[in-house]
């Protein structure tokens, strides 16, 4: 039974996008905090800190988690991706992130990160989600700029290229 | 906004987690997903000096039925009951509730018992454990002690949990052949805190039960006759004032009371229409 003092770093091991880290965290030290300050991915946001407006949205164990909800020290032995994980090969985008490109389905892009990893766990848990159950899942997102159409449109085509790529694979 | 300093114990067992929890008496909380504590955390309004996190510990991880109950550890996670094949057919009610309880991206995390825990006055696992009669079972290292709805719900956010003690599961009732249930909710988008949340039972014997949340200080349920009987209106409105409404930055007083007529009229009759 593992204790973490308060008044001490300790050891945290995890994997991060397909790669073993251990990286160090008081015990009180968030999984936003621990993925930007301590290991430089910036590419998780964080916006209201207390799991309202779905920014800093990760994936653990394959499953959109809200990063700003989750103690670091509970990150022990996780499988973690964040939309630093998403590229396929270096410089080149997703078929989501793609068709967010394509469908203006980003502004600001404040809010981006967290929408791809939710919308990329749903298509690939439920690779023939309705559009409710795609707005459903939107709803666990604040996004000032786009007002939601547009994301809405990118993630039903790129859920349409994901099966025609299937398919194709067949 | 980051969390105050803590000591933070990962219990691989369900003793190490009551033992440490004994050690700590009420400078102690429990985290399991942490979806609401986290952010009590973050905002500094829960403070404990050392948590004990029982997201680990196996025997608390079980769904199970059995003498015509379900039961629900305490480190199940929302999402594994949403997905847990028989939860339609055996708590249909539940099954209804899930799209609006948090969001996926909460739900991920967050445990069945961890709400019941929390007692926000407007969720809406709390009000299903009212509506459907169901029990927290609670534990120390010394004994263990089963609470309805009524006695573990001390107030807004407030439960009957003592220092030392933790839930272990939830049990809610399976209901016999020829009862019907029915959950409506008024919220501004799913997920939001609930303005009025109402659970309703259509007993077989024609009387139902029409349970309310988001309005007083925790869920509220009351009896009520067939919607076609004379008396059913002013019970349902009478329950409506009794609930104490207040105005806040989402609804006014009146609305909510309107919604505990209307909203709760529907529910009640979709229920009735419910039963098999």
């Amino acid at each position: 039974m593992p204790k973490l003092s308060r008044e001490e770093r300790h050891a945290i091991g995890f994997r991060l996008n397909g790669q073993e880290v251990t990286a160090h965290a008081p015990g009180r030290m968030l999984l936003t905090d621990l993925l930007r300050h301590v290991l430089g991915e910036t590419g998780t946001h964080v916006g209201c800190e207390h799991g309202v407006c779905g920014a800093c949205t990760v994936q653990v164990d394959g499953e959109p988690v809200r990063a700003c909800l989750m103690l670091a020290a509970q990150a022990e032995g996780a499988d973690i991706r964040t939309v630093e994980g998403l590229e396929p090969a270096a410089g080149e985008l997703s078929p989501l992130q793609a068709a967010f490109r394509e469908h203006f389905a980003l502004q600001c892009g404040f809010c981006t990160a967290g929408i791809l990893m939710s919308l990329d766990a749903l298509l690939k848990r439920a690779p023939d989600a309705s559009e409710e159950v795609i707005r459903e899942h939107l709803s666990g997102h604040l996004c000032r700029c786009t007002g939601y159409a547009p994301i809405v449109k990118a993630a039903l085509a790129a859920q349409a290229q994901l099966k025609e790529e299937e398919a194709a694979n067949a | 906004m980051k969390p105050a300093p803590f000591d933070y114990v990962r219990a691989d067992a369900l003793g190490e987690a009551l033992d440490a929890l004994h050690e700590a008496g009420d400078e102690a909380r429990v985290i399991a997903g942490g979806q609401s504590l986290v952010p009590m955390l973050n905002m500094r309004l829960a403070r404990p000096s050392v948590l004990v996190d029982i997201t680990r510990v196996s025997e608390l991880k079980r769904i199970e039925q059995r003498k015509g109950q379900v039961f629900v550890g305490a480190a199940v996670r929302q999402v594994e009951l949403e997905h847990w094949a028989p939860l339609a057919g055996l708590l249909p009610m539940i099954a209804a509730m899930m799209p609006w309880i948090g969001h996926a991206q909460t739900r991920s995390r967050g445990t069945v018992c961890g709400s019941l825990a929390h007692a926000d006055p407007s969720a809406e696992l709390p009000l299903a454990l009212l509506a459907l009669g169901g029990e927290v079972h609670l534990r120390n290292r010394r004994k263990k002690r089963v609470l309805p709805a009524s006695a573990f719900f001390m107030g807004m956010m407030a439960t009957a949990v003592e220092p030392g003690e933790m839930i272990e599961a939830v049990a809610f009732p399976t209901h016999p052949m020829g009862t019907g249930t029915a959950f409506r909710e008024i919220a501004r988008r799913h997920g939001d805190f609930a303005i009025v949340a109402c659970a309703a039972i259509a007993r077989p014997d024609g009387t139902n039960r029409l349970a309310v949340g988001g309005v007083a200080d925790t869920p509220q349920a009351i009896d009520l006759p067939d919607p076609s009987d004379d008396g059913f209106e002013d019970a349902l409105n009478e329950f409506a004032w009794s609930l104490g409404a207040r105005d806040d930055l989402h609804a006014s007083a009146r609305y909510r009371r309107d919604l505990v007529r209307s909203l709760g009229r529907q529910t009640v009759k979709e229920a009735i229409s419910c039963r098999s």
